[in-house]
């Protein structure tokens, strides 16, 4: 793409490991607690791949001189993600990403969703609606579930879209 | 250590308290939220705190047991003032340069690398500067001079939004880097939910409520149940404040911890700060003072 050329030839191979490799926002309104936005910025990009192991996390510094919220609060969220095992801290270098969710590549995770995108299309047009689509990916993938000997995992809610349901399964929790 | 301790600390000017009998012990390392309506006593507080202004009655000591308004204080302290007094004929190096030397700690380089992150020119008039870029040079002002704590009176006032946030991140990122202490005061709270995290309430010229907003926040919940069983609830709790609205009753209550169960046929949920500070408002019988403070005065009491 353009866009990551502009910004590979701007700041020069090999000093890509300097740069943050995510960018968090905030949901005023959203009532969920400012630290707990951070962790779940850091889990969504994980699993959909925008951040993998070893990137670098933005400094406590540069959260709070975008975000203006309080030094304490960054502090917090990353000591929770240490604390579920995605992040460690490196003294005197940052924190930086461990762990992530098993998840695919980018790449493998495009076809994936293509591929889901084209199921929706399908159940669609077999005259499902959204509720419809969600109750039947649940049951199948509960029937997966079964099949190779798990415990089904956390069912996604019946209000998540068909969109979410995939990270649902996973994200409720 | 404490950054401000208070004992029965009061002000009067002429007839009238301004502040009475004020109980506090701030600890370091804390973004300080002080919030109270207008008149409340805020700015009597902070001038007490940075030694503007001698205490009528009770002591206040500073920075671990520093009388204000000694120099060992004044090296430490940096305060600004509403509105960011500053000479709006100087020019913005003349401003530098006039407080380097009224000052025996000051940071030069630090001041300009500032003004240059911020793009403020150093050859342009103070009174040529935006509102924002004012604030800027007035806090700019303060942390050359690399001190403990940082006190602002209504910082945010005059500001528009996005000088607003541009300013609190500014504050953020020296609280981030130095690790400096910080009062802000306003009688918004909004403008300071996100970046304090610790409050002190002030109304009618008390401190109503003292502690960290974290502790503050689990020791409240917000019942709903039936209005006419509200009184014996509130027999058995300590009830803040009571909301009624036809057949339905919003207690706010202290309690310890989510752990409590709430009295059968009640709802309990979690409280937000604006709501806690609202409950308080309401109530000015009402306080909260936990934490370290609690020790320095018996607490109002809250009607049980």
């Amino acid at each position: 793409m353009t866009i990551d050329k502009q910004i590979g030839s701007a700041r020069g191979p090999g000093e890509r490991g300097q740069d943050a490799a995510i960018a968090f926002r905030l949901d005023h309104a959203s009532g969920v607690p400012t630290y707990l936005q951070l962790v779940q910025q850091v889990e969504h990009a994980l699993r959909l791949g925008y951040l993998g192991q070893g990137d670098r996390l933005p400094t406590v510094k540069e959260v709070v001189s975008s975000l203006a919220i309080n030094p304490n609060t960054v502090l917090k969220a990353y000591r929770e993600l240490e604390h579920r095992g995605l992040a460690a801290g490196r003294p005197g270098q940052g924190t930086f990403v461990r762990g992530a969710p098993a998840t695919a590549g980018l790449a493998e995770l495009t076809t994936l969703r293509k591929s889901l995108l084209a199921w929706l299309r399908s159940a669609d047009a077999a005259g499902l609606d959204e509720a419809g689509m969600v109750a039947l990916f649940t049951s199948a993938l509960r029937d997966f579930h079964d099949r190779r000997g798990e415990a089904p995992g956390p069912v996604p809610r019946g209000d998540a879209g068909p969109g979410t349901a995939a990270e649902g399964a996973e994200g409720v929790a | 250590m404490n950054v401000i301790e208070a004992a029965g600390l009061g002000k009067r000017y002429r007839r009238s308290w301004a502040l009475r009998d004020a109980s506090l012990a701030v600890p370091a390392g804390h973004v300080v939220a002080l919030v109270g309506p207008n008149g409340a006593g805020k700015t009597t507080l902070l001038h007490l705190a940075v030694g503007l202004t001698a205490p009528t009655a009770g002591r206040v000591t500073v920075l671990g047991g520093v009388v204000p308004g000694t120099p060992a204080a004044l090296d430490q302290i940096a305060f600004v003032a509403q509105d960011a007094p500053l000479y709006r004929n100087l020019s913005v190096a003349d401003m530098l340069h006039l407080t380097r030397n009224l000052n025996r700690r000051w940071d030069q380089r630090r001041a300009e690398a500032r003004l240059a992150e911020l793009a403020i020119p150093l050859r342009r008039k103070v009174g040529r500067l935006s509102g924002g870029q004012q604030a800027q040079l007035a806090l700019t002002l303060a942390l050359a001079r690399r001190p403990a704590l940082l006190v602002l009176d209504e910082p945010l006032s005059s500001l528009d939004p996005l000088a607003r946030h541009d300013f609190m991140a500014s504050v953020m990122a020296a609280v981030a880097e130095d690790g400096v202490s910080v009062v802000l005061s306003s009688h918004v709270l909004a403008d300071l939910e996100r970046v304090a995290d610790y409050l002190i309430l002030l109304s009618a010229g008390q401190v109503q409520v003292a502690g960290e907003v974290d502790d503050l926040l689990a020791g409240h919940r917000m019942l709903a149940g039936p209005a006419e069983a509200a009184g014996d609830v509130a027999e058995r709790l300590a009830v803040v404040h009571v909301h009624r609205a036809g057949a339905l009753a919003h207690l706010l209550v202290r309690s310890n911890g989510a752990a409590e169960p709430a009295p059968s046929g009640w709802e309990s949920s979690p409280v937000g700060l604006e709501e806690l500070v609202l409950a308080y408002l309401r109530e000015p019988g009402a306080g909260a003072l936990p934490g370290p403070s609690a020790r320095a005065t018996q607490d109002s009491g809250v009607p049980a």
